[in-house]
């Protein structure tokens, strides 16, 4: 089993888009450790060698639907629950780094 | 009031089940309002101690009631079987204009433009929603102490979990303020709920209930379903709820099991019943496995035959599914991005969106989904990928080979529906493995996708036990016809419903 290294969280907070303090850093390090070595016991199952994964529960496949137009959300309804909108826009904080 | 039969005046409308509420409605005994009313007052009478609701919509409620009772007035406008009942919602379903938080911070004051398919239909269907209810933040829980607002309380004592994620749908069921409850079940957060406050909560099989509008989980495995204090009543809300619908397009597109015959015909004569070696026994409270070994001595009495079946993969159910679920929250959770809705922290006109992104999930998710994401995201990474996401998904397969060998021999499985019965608020919180091991019976349907019920059969230690029934995919009928068929002779055993002997909530 892999060994959870504080950096490795940290490493998987920001990939995660989490602003993590030390404190959670190091509290999910010990209990990521208690848990994987939980989930560990799946390895154990080795009739489960070339046997195909399951991703869903019910095997439907390409569903499709007329190619037709139908009324979309209302504009201003959906800005209305944006934490931040302007000129009919979801208005973000700034996306390249300032030069 | 015209004459027949009906509930009498002073009757307390409060406890009366769905169907009976619906006919009393139907026949002008009752309006929905004053039926809408009652639970509204019931409301603010009891849920100051119990916490179920985390809104209630009372003009809302009132407002639809009233439209129910001018449909019935006006008599070429039809009802359904449902008009003018009284419904509590789990807060994971989007309902328009009405505050949607999944338990979390980070939606905290969003108002949905739009509503979830089920909500639709349940107003078609003329059902009256009271308001949403209290859950685990994101459905991640099994005892609804991970909402960001506070526990919910067990009616059978306030001291006590009502199960998770959806204890606030089972609390308001079981405390009279609402006889239907909209849930949502990813690892049993129906059942294991309905279980530990001794109601009956089903999860439909997956893709038999819409799930546009509901907010993602685990994509794979959340389904909602009904809860209510009788086999009948969630049959009825089952079927107002199910059916194919074009917006989701893992639902099936084939009719709804004839889950409302089922349970009024409550026949289990000649049918085949498995009791699952593998659920029960170690790690199983002796008290729970007591009444659960008594209700299928009783099934064989009523004329099921009952074999022992092994399921040699559900042991490793839990680790498969803890690794199965937050991978696929830490994909779903990603859209909470500080954009589109909900809560924005630390924009401040020269932080990057990447960082306010951070502080704002950081500030917005409590320390469950905070595991739970940061766990995915591992399970998912390259290199650790095939070792658990892959290896969990490849058990899963073999989980659901051992159902489909497991029902050439049988016509439905049974099992405790959890392991112990409510424990006290606060003894598991700290302990994230102890906390999962509630799951540990109602996770194996889950990923194979058949549907499974929970069902009262019993107290120990004064708390009450259930049942879980588990049939083959989209033959949720058998469910019905086990636990009507169950219903009824512990009904006559005991005189009563189990909720009957409940203690009285102080008012």
């Amino acid at each position: 089993m892999p060994e959870i290294t504080r950096e490795q969280v940290a490493h998987l907070a920001r990939l995660s888009r989490l602003a993590l303090d030390d404190a959670e850093l190091d509290g999910l390090a010990s209990q990521l450790q208690v848990i994987l070595g939980a989930v560990e016991q799946i390895s154990e199952v080795a009739d489960a060698a070339g046997v195909p994964p399951t991703t869903h529960a019910v095997p439907v496949e390409n569903v499709h639907r007329p190619d037709v137009v139908t009324p979309s959300l209302d504009r201003d309804a959906v800005l209305a629950g944006a934490p931040a909108a302007e000129d009919g826009r979801f208005r973000v904080p700034r996306i390249l780094d300032a030069e | 009031m015209s004459a027949g039969p009906g509930p009498a005046a002073g009757t307390d409308l409060t406890r009366l089940s769905a169907a009976d509420t619906a006919a009393a409605v139907a026949s002008g005994q009752a309006s929905a309002v004053e039926v809408a009313r009652a639970h509204l007052d019931r409301i603010a009478a009891v849920d100051g101690a119990v916490h179920a609701f985390l809104h209630v919509d009372a003009g809302g409620a009132l407002a639809q009631a009233a439209a129910v009772d001018a449909a019935v007035a006006d008599r070429d406008a039809r009802t359904g079987p449902l008009a003018g009942v009284p419904l509590a919602m789990k807060d994971v379903i989007v309902t328009r204009g009405v505050p949607t938080t999944a338990g979390s911070r980070i939606l905290e004051g969003w108002r949905p433009p739009y509503d979830a398919t089920v909500a639709t239909r349940l107003r078609e269907a003329g059902v009256v929603v009271l308001g949403k209810t209290n859950m685990d933040e994101f459905a991640m829980g099994s005892s609804t102490e991970h909402s960001a607002y506070g526990p919910t309380s067990n009616p059978w004592d306030l001291t006590r979990i009502p199960g998770g994620s959806g204890g606030g749908s089972a609390a308001a069921v079981a405390a009279y303020e609402a006889p239907l409850a909209v849930g949502t079940d990813t690892g049993g957060s129906i059942r294991q709920p309905a279980a530990v406050t001794g109601t009956v909560g089903v999860k439909p099989t997956y893709g038999g209930v819409s799930r546009y509008g509901l907010i993602a989980f685990s994509s794979s495995l959340d389904q909602a379903g009904p809860c209510a204090r009788t086999v009948l009543d969630a049959a009825l809300l089952h079927e107002a709820m199910a059916g194919h619908d074009p917006r989701d397009s893992t639902s099936i597109d084939a009719p709804v099991p004839p889950v409302v015959a089922a349970a009024r015909r409550a026949d289990v004569s000649g049918l085949r019943v498995g009791v699952v070696r593998e659920l029960g026994g170690e790690g199983y409270e002796s008290g729970v496995q007591e009444r659960f070994d008594e209700a299928v001595a009783l099934l064989q009495e009523l004329g099921a035959t009952v074999s022992e079946v092994s399921c040699p993969h559900f042991g490793y159910a839990l680790p498969a599914y803890y690794l199965i679920a937050p991978s696929e929250a830490s994909s779903n959770l990603a859209r909470f991005d500080s954009v589109r809705y909900g809560l924005r922290v630390g924009d401040d006109g020269d932080r990057s969106l990447e960082d306010v992104m951070s502080l704002t999930r950081a500030a917005g998710f409590g320390p469950e989904v905070k595991r739970r994401i940061v766990l995915g995201t591992f399970a998912l990474s390259s290199g650790y990928y095939d070792a658990y996401y892959g290896q969990a998904q490849k058990v899963r397969t073999l989980i659901t080979r051992d159902f489909t060998s497991a029902f050439e021999s049988v016509d439905v499985l049974v099992s405790p529906a959890s392991p112990g019965v409510a424990f006290p608020i606060g003894a598991k919180v700290d302990d994230p493995l102890a906390m999962y091991r509630q799951d540990l019976a109602t996770i194996p349907s889950n990923l194979y996708g058949g549907p499974a019920m929970s069902l009262p059969v019993g107290l120990s230690e004064g708390l009450p036990v259930g049942l879980q029934v588990m049939a083959p995919t989209m033959r949720d009928d058998l469910l019905y016809l086990v636990g009507g068929a169950l219903e009824a002779a512990l009904h006559d055993r005991w005189g009563g419903d189990l909720l009957s002997r409940a203690p009285k909530l102080e008012v």
